[in-house]
């Protein structure tokens, strides 16, 4: 028995490192797998596309297929759309849609933040924000179009709506849900009604305001795109209003798939942004 | 001055009543006598949730008084005052600063310059022994880390007064042991009047001079036992002496009567 429990040991210590190695190269070969399946997912579908339409099993005008659509974009990088470059619509939607959301996301902020300090001015001001809420602000686009007229100033606002709202909930109810032991520890410590605002409400409400940042950038692109859709001088929903009335599927599909590669890009960036303001939050791996 | 002779904290007649959300009215203090000299340490006891608590809120001035006067050094109490520290019950550091900075935040938001409350600050995170860890953030500290960043952000503003609301209760015997002994010291250094709420009879009287018993809720003041073993304590050794046992029988005959009260009550209110 005793030469058993003696010997156990010995083996194990010889094996850790072993058994450390091993856990790694099963956790990159997994990485390695999903990444693989992935590829083969977007291959499977892209490659039953171009062959269903081109089979004519599906109508390879309404559908289009991959091939067509990566021409296009390709002759739209290469010789520029109708419009101008290509560089210069998706320069011009962007801005739009950034321009929409920061302001947007700057009023809604500070709203929510008084709104959620000040129960005077959430009082009073209450039911219209409710009232404005329930309106479906994608039919002020148009109002826009006729206020601002085709230049980009009726696309910056219609994203303004659009991410406002969302912003100032979540900023609102960030505000409200703060610790109330960290208010009057704040106060006891001798903090005046705008440190604790400054220092207190708003860095605790800043979880509250980037969850609502990821899906209100959203918003300002959809913002941007409906309102060059319904009448404009460039940008990427001009470009799909234009195919749309040529009869152009493929061009349709193709501005779609310039919107995504833009609204990921932006999403990484917003995600970077949010790991380098939240080092002082607990995560997963951490702790 | 007058100021100079008034005791630290008073409390005359003191009463608060919430609203409560059903829109009833509850008392949490009913006409509450209490005194506290200077540099005096006083415990309060008293069964949970008596209203000792509201207690300290009246004298911090996080609330006011529904009737009667609190008094700090012979001045009503108007707002929150700069001669007043707090530590909570719950973790109150800002998790989004780091230590350091969480015990520079007193001395900033009283408007030190920054260099001066940086030197504050590190000197009382050295008192506490979390030197090594002032770049550290309060999630990647133990419960008793963290409370010791309370304790050195309250002493950091060099409080006259010091109100502790079961500062230490949700840490484990041993590190409650560890915490009270550190809390005498640094207390021993300064010359501040406390006023320390618990239901935990031993701590009381191993920590005060003076053990306040107040009766079931509504709260107000039933007895008042001066504790008087020698110091400086250990709270270890100090709850194995005679004295100590004797005082523990004569206060817990006055404070068990109030706990069996509020036992009934709320075996009334189940049933």
């Amino acid at each position: 028995m005793s030469p058993d429990t003696l010997s156990t040991p010995v083996v194990e210590t010889a094996k850790a490192p072993d058994r450390a190695q091993t856990r790694a190269q099963a956790a990159r070969r997994r990485k390695a797998i999903v990444f693989a399946v992935r590829v083969l997912l977007l291959v499977a579908f892209l490659g039953l596309w171009e062959l269903l339409s081109r089979a004519k099993a599906i109508d390879p005008f309404n559908f289009s297929m991959p091939s067509k659509i990566w021409d296009q974009i390709w002759t739209w990088g290469t010789h520029g759309t109708a419009l101008g470059s290509l560089g210069e619509q998706i320069w011009y939607t962007l801005y739009e849609a950034l321009l929409g959301w920061v302001i947007g996301v700057i009023t809604g902020v500070v709203f929510g933040i008084a709104l959620g300090r000040i129960s005077f001015l959430a009082d009073v001001l209450g039911p219209f924000i409710k009232v404005l809420n329930s309106i479906p602000r994608i039919v002020l686009a148009p109002i826009f179009l006729i206020w601002f007229g085709l230049g980009p100033s009726s696309k910056v606002a219609s994203a303004v709506v659009l991410v406002f709202f969302p912003v100032f909930f979540n900023a609102f109810q960030g505000a409200r849900e703060v610790d109330r032991n960290l208010v009057a520890n704040a106060r006891i410590l001798g903090a005046s009604d705008r440190r604790v605002t400054l220092q207190v409400v708003i860095p605790s409400a800043t979880s509250w305001i980037f969850t609502s940042l990821h899906v209100s950038f959203g918003f300002a692109l959809i913002g941007a795109i409906v309102g060059e859709y319904i009448g404009a001088t460039k940008g990427i929903g001009l470009l799909v209003s234009q195919s749309q009335n040529t009869f152009n599927p493929a061009g349709v599909y193709a501005a779609m798939v310039i919107l995504a590669v833009v609204a990921l890009a932006a999403e990484g960036l917003l995600t970077f942004a949010e790991r380098r303001i939240f080092r002082w939050k607990p995560t997963g791996s951490d702790s | 001055m007058s100021a100079d002779t008034s005791p630290a904290i008073e409390l005359r007649g003191a009463s608060k009543i919430f609203k409560t959300p059903s829109g009833g009215l509850h008392t949490a203090v009913r006409d509450l006598d209490l005194t506290v000299g200077r540099g005096e340490f006083v415990a309060v006891v008293g069964p949970t949730g008596c209203g000792k608590s509201t207690t300290l809120t009246l004298v911090s001035g996080l609330e006011e008084p529904s009737e009667g006067e609190v008094l700090v050094a012979g001045e009503p109490v108007a707002g929150v005052g700069d001669k007043v520290g707090f530590v909570f019950q719950q973790d109150a550091t800002f998790p989004w600063r780091t230590v350091l900075s969480n015990v520079m935040a007193g001395p900033r938001f009283r408007g030190v310059p920054k260099a001066e409350a940086r030197d504050k600050a590190r000197t009382w995170l050295a008192k506490v022994g979390l030197a090594a860890f002032e770049d550290r953030y309060p999630h990647q500290l133990s419960g008793g880390q963290r409370k010791r960043v309370a304790l050195a952000a309250t002493f950091v503003n060099d409080p006259e007064i010091l109100l502790m609301d079961e500062p230490f209760s949700a840490l484990d015997v041993q590190t409650r042991a560890l915490m009270s002994d550190e809390l005498l010291e640094l207390w021993e250094g300064t010359g501040a009047s406390v006023v320390f709420v618990t239901h935990d009879l031993e701590e009381s009287i191993a920590l005060a001079d003076k053990v306040v018993v107040m009766t079931a809720g509504p709260a107000t003041v039933k007895q008042v036992f001066e504790i008087d073993l020698p110091r400086p304590r250990k709270v270890e050794s100090v709850r194995l002496e005679p004295r100590f046992i004797e005082i523990y029988r004569e206060i817990w005959e006055s404070l068990g009567e109030e706990v069996r009260i509020t036992r009934e009550r709320g075996a009334a209110h189940v049933a």
